[in-house]
C-alpha cells in the first residue's frame, strides 16, 4: 500500500503548493486524482517519486510510506528500485533514440530482466514491436504515450503513477489508453491516475480524490463520485436536467476560497 | 606527392590528438550541459602525472602510463563532485566561469612544478634521428603519430559501441536528452555525471601524452595545444560526437597543410602570413564556420514529427 499523510510541499522556499494532503493507494487498485490546472496533482506525484529536487521543491511536512518503508525524501533511483514508476506529464520520451532504446533505458534498474519485460511491453503494445527500430520522436502522439507507459513498465513496477496519459489524444485513443490501463492493472500493477479527463478516470478507477489549490476537497468511491451532483457539474460538464443555471453558492457544499482576480 | 602525403599524415595525427580532447569536451557538454574550459588543463595535468611517475619517480613507463590515466580519471571525478555538482541547475554562464577557475587551479601548481626546463614523458619513443619513426616511400611516420591515430580510432569505436549498446552508455545518452525523465527511469544522474568526467579526463590525459610525448616535451606552453580542441568542437557542433571528430580532423589537417605549404602559398598569393600562421588558421576556420553555421557543422538537429 502506498500512503501519503499530511504532505506539505513548498517550492523555492515560498510557494506553498500542497497544503497537507493525505491519500492512499491500496494494492491492486486504480485510484484517480482529479483537479484543475495548478491544483497540485503533479506535485504530489513528484513528491512520491523524489523528483521535487529538480524543480527546487521541498517536502516540509508529512510522510510518504510504501508498505512499511518510509520513502519520504528518498532518491529517485531508490524509489524506482522499490517498485514505483512514474509516467511523466507530456510523455517525455527520448525523442532522438529508437523505440527499443527508450525501452532499454526504462529497464535501467532491472537490466537482468530486460528481455522478459520487453516481451511483456510488446504484448501490451503490439504497435511498439512494429516500430521498435524507429526513432521515437517520429511516432504519433498515441504511440508516444504508449511508449512512455511501456518505458515505465520496463522496471517491472508494483505501483504505476500516470500523469495525464490522455493529454492531447483523440477520444478514441483515450478509450484505448483506458483499456490498456485496466489491462495493466489486471496484471497486478496498482495504478495512481492523475487526470483532467474526469469521465475516463472515474470510469476505470475504484476510488477518486478531488484536489483544489493544494487540498483534497472530496474523496469517495469512483461510482459515487460519478453520481455526485457537484462532480457532474464541475468535472463532467453535465447540468442537472430541467434546472436553470445555478449559483456557485448553491452547489458547492465545501469551503471555497474567495478569489479576487477572477 | 610525397610532401602531400607527409603533411596529410601529420595533420591526421594532430587531428587525432585534438579529437581525444574534443570528445571529452563533447560528452561532458552533452551529459551535464557544461562547456568545461578546464578540460585542456586536465590534459596537461595528465601528461604531468605521467612524467612525474615515469621520470621523477623512476617507475617503468608502461606502469606509470595506465596509473596516471586512472589517477587523472579520479581527479575528474573529484572535480565534478566538489565543484560542479553543487552548481547543477545554476546558470550556464556562472558554471562556465567556474570551470575557468578550475583551469587556473590546476595549471598554476603544474606550471610551478614544470618550471623552465621541459619535462620528458619517459616514453620509449624519444630517441633522435630515425629511431622514433619509420619510413615508407620517403614518408616519415613517427611512432607517436601512429600511436595517436590508433588510440583515437580505438577510443572512438569503443565509445560509439559503449553509447549504443551498454546500459550505462544508454543512460548517459538519456541524461543528456532529459535529466528529469532520466531520473524518473531510476537512473542515478549524479553517478552519470561523475562517470562522464571520469571518461572525459582519461581521454584528455591520453591526448596530453601524445602531444607532449617524445621530443615534443611538456612545457608551460603545451597547454595551448590542448586548447585548440575548443575551435575543433565549436566547428563540429558542441553537442555532436561525430562533429568533434570531424572538427578535430579539419583543424589538424589545416595545421598540417599550412605548416608544409605556407611558403608556396605565400609566394602564389603575394601576401606574407608570417610565422605561426598554422596556429592561427584553426581560429580563422572557426570564425568562418560560425558565420555560416552558428551551431557548428553537426550542431543539434531537433527530431520533430512533421
Amino acid at each position: 500500500m502506498l500512503s501519503v499523510k499530511n504532505l506539505e510541499v513548498v517550492y523555492q522556499d515560498v510557494i506553498l503548493v500542497l497544503r497537507g494532503i493525505s491519500f492512499e493507494l491500496n494494492t491492486g487498485d486504480i485510484v484517480s486524482l482529479l483537479g484543475s490546472n495548478g491544483s497540485g496533482k503533479t506535485t504530489a506525484l513528484r513528491a512520491i517519486t523524489g523528483l521535487l529536487d529538480v524543480q527546487n521543491g521541498d517536502i516540509t511536512k508529512g510522510s510518504i510510506h510504501l508498505d512499511d518503508n518510509d520513502i519520504t525524501n528518498a532518491k529517485p533511483s531508490d524509489i524506482v528500485n522499490l517498485g514505483i514508476a512514474q509516467v511523466l506529464e507530456g510523455r517525455r520520451i527520448f525523442s532522438e533514440l529508437s523505440v527499443i532504446e527508450n525501452l532499454k533505458i526504462g529497464g535501467f534498474t532491472s537490466s537482468s530482466n530486460t528481455n522478459k519485460n520487453t516481451e511483456r511491453v510488446f504484448e501490451l503494445f503490439p504497435i511498439l514491436k512494429e516500430r521498435s527500430k524507429k526513432i521515437a520522436g517520429y511516432l504519433s502522439g498515441g504511440e508516444q504515450q504508449m511508449l512512455a507507459i511501456g518505458r515505465a513498465l520496463m522496471s517491472n513496477p508494483k505501483y504505476l503513477l500516470l500523469d495525464e496519459p490522455s493529454l492531447g489524444l483523440a477520444p478514441k485513443l483515450v478509450d484505448q489508453i483506458a483499456d490498456l490501463i485496466l489491462e495493466i492493472n489486471s496484471q497486478g500493477v496498482s495504478v495512481l491516475l492523475v487526470e483532467q479527463n474526469a469521465n475516463m478516470a472515474l470510469k476505470i478507477s475504484n476510488h477518486g480524490y478531488i484536489m483544489e489549490t493544494g487540498n483534497i476537497v472530496m474523496d469517495n468511491d469512483s461510482n459515487k463520485l460519478l453520481e455526485d451532483q457537484d462532480v457532474k457539474e464541475f468535472y463532467l460538464g453535465i447540468n442537472p436536467e430541467g434546472n436553470d443555471r445555478k449559483s456557485f453558492r448553491d452547489v458547492k457544499h465545501y469551503k471555497r476560497k474567495k478569489r479576487w482576480l477572477s | 606527392m610525397t610532401l602531400f602525403l607527409q603533411s596529410t599524415i601529420e595533420g591526421l595525427s594532430l587531428g587525432a590528438v585534438y579529437s581525444l580532447v574534443a570528445i571529452g569536451l563533447v560528452i561532458i557538454y552533452k551529459a551535464t550541459d557544461v562547456l568545461s574550459f578546464a578540460h585542456p588543463a586536465i590534459a596537461v595535468v595528465g601528461a604531468g602525472l605521467i612524467s612525474y611517475l615515469a621520470v621523477e619517480r623512476g617507475v617503468s613507463f608502461w606502469i606509470a602510463f595506465p596509473v596516471a590515466l586512472l589517477l587523472i580519471g579520479f581527479l575528474g571525478l573529484i572535480l565534478e563532485r566538489t565543484f560542479l555538482r553543487p552548481m547543477v541547475g545554476k546558470p550556464v554562464f556562472s558554471v562556465a566561469i567556474l570551470t575557468i577557475g578550475i583551469d587556473i587551479l590546476l595549471r598554476v601548481p603544474l606550471n610551478n612544478w614544470i618550471g623552465i626546463n621541459p619535462k620528458f614523458m619517459g616514453d620509449p619513443f624519444s630517441t633522435y634521428g630515425n629511431f622514433g619513426s619509420f619510413t615508407i616511400n620517403e614518408i616519415t611516420i613517427k611512432y607517436l603519430e601512429l600511436g595517436a591515430l590508433v588510440t583515437a580510432v580505438i577510443s572512438i569505436t569503443f565509445l560509439s559501441i559503449f553509447f549504443k549498446r551498454s546500459r550505462y552508455g544508454l543512460a548517459m545518452l538519456a541524461t543528456s536528452f532529459d535529466q528529469e525523465a532520466s531520473l524518473a527511469q531510476g537512473i542515478n544522474v549524479g553517478r552519470i555525471f561523475g562517470m562522464v568526467w571520469f571518461i572525459g579526463a582519461i581521454l584528455g590525459a591520453l591526448s596530453g601524452f601524445f602531444f607532449t610525448g617524445g621530443f615534443n616535451t611538456l612545457t608551460q606552453a603545451s597547454f595551448v595545444t590542448a586548447l585548440r580542441a575548443l575551435p575543433a568542437v565549436v566547428i563540429g557542433g558542441l553537442d555532436s560526437f561525430a562533429g568533434a571528430v570531424v572538427g578535430s580532423l579539419i583543424i589538424g589537417l589545416t595545421q598540417g597543410y599550412i605548416a608544409y605549404y605556407q611558403i608556396p602559398l605565400e609566394s602564389f598569393l603575394g601576401i606574407e602570413f608570417g610565422s605561426g600562421f598554422s596556429l592561427l588558421a584553426p581560429y580563422l576556420i572557426m570564425f568562418v564556420v560560425l558565420i555560416i553555421r552558428p551551431d557548428g557543422l553537426f550542431g543539434k538537429e531537433e527530431v520533430e514529427r512533421v
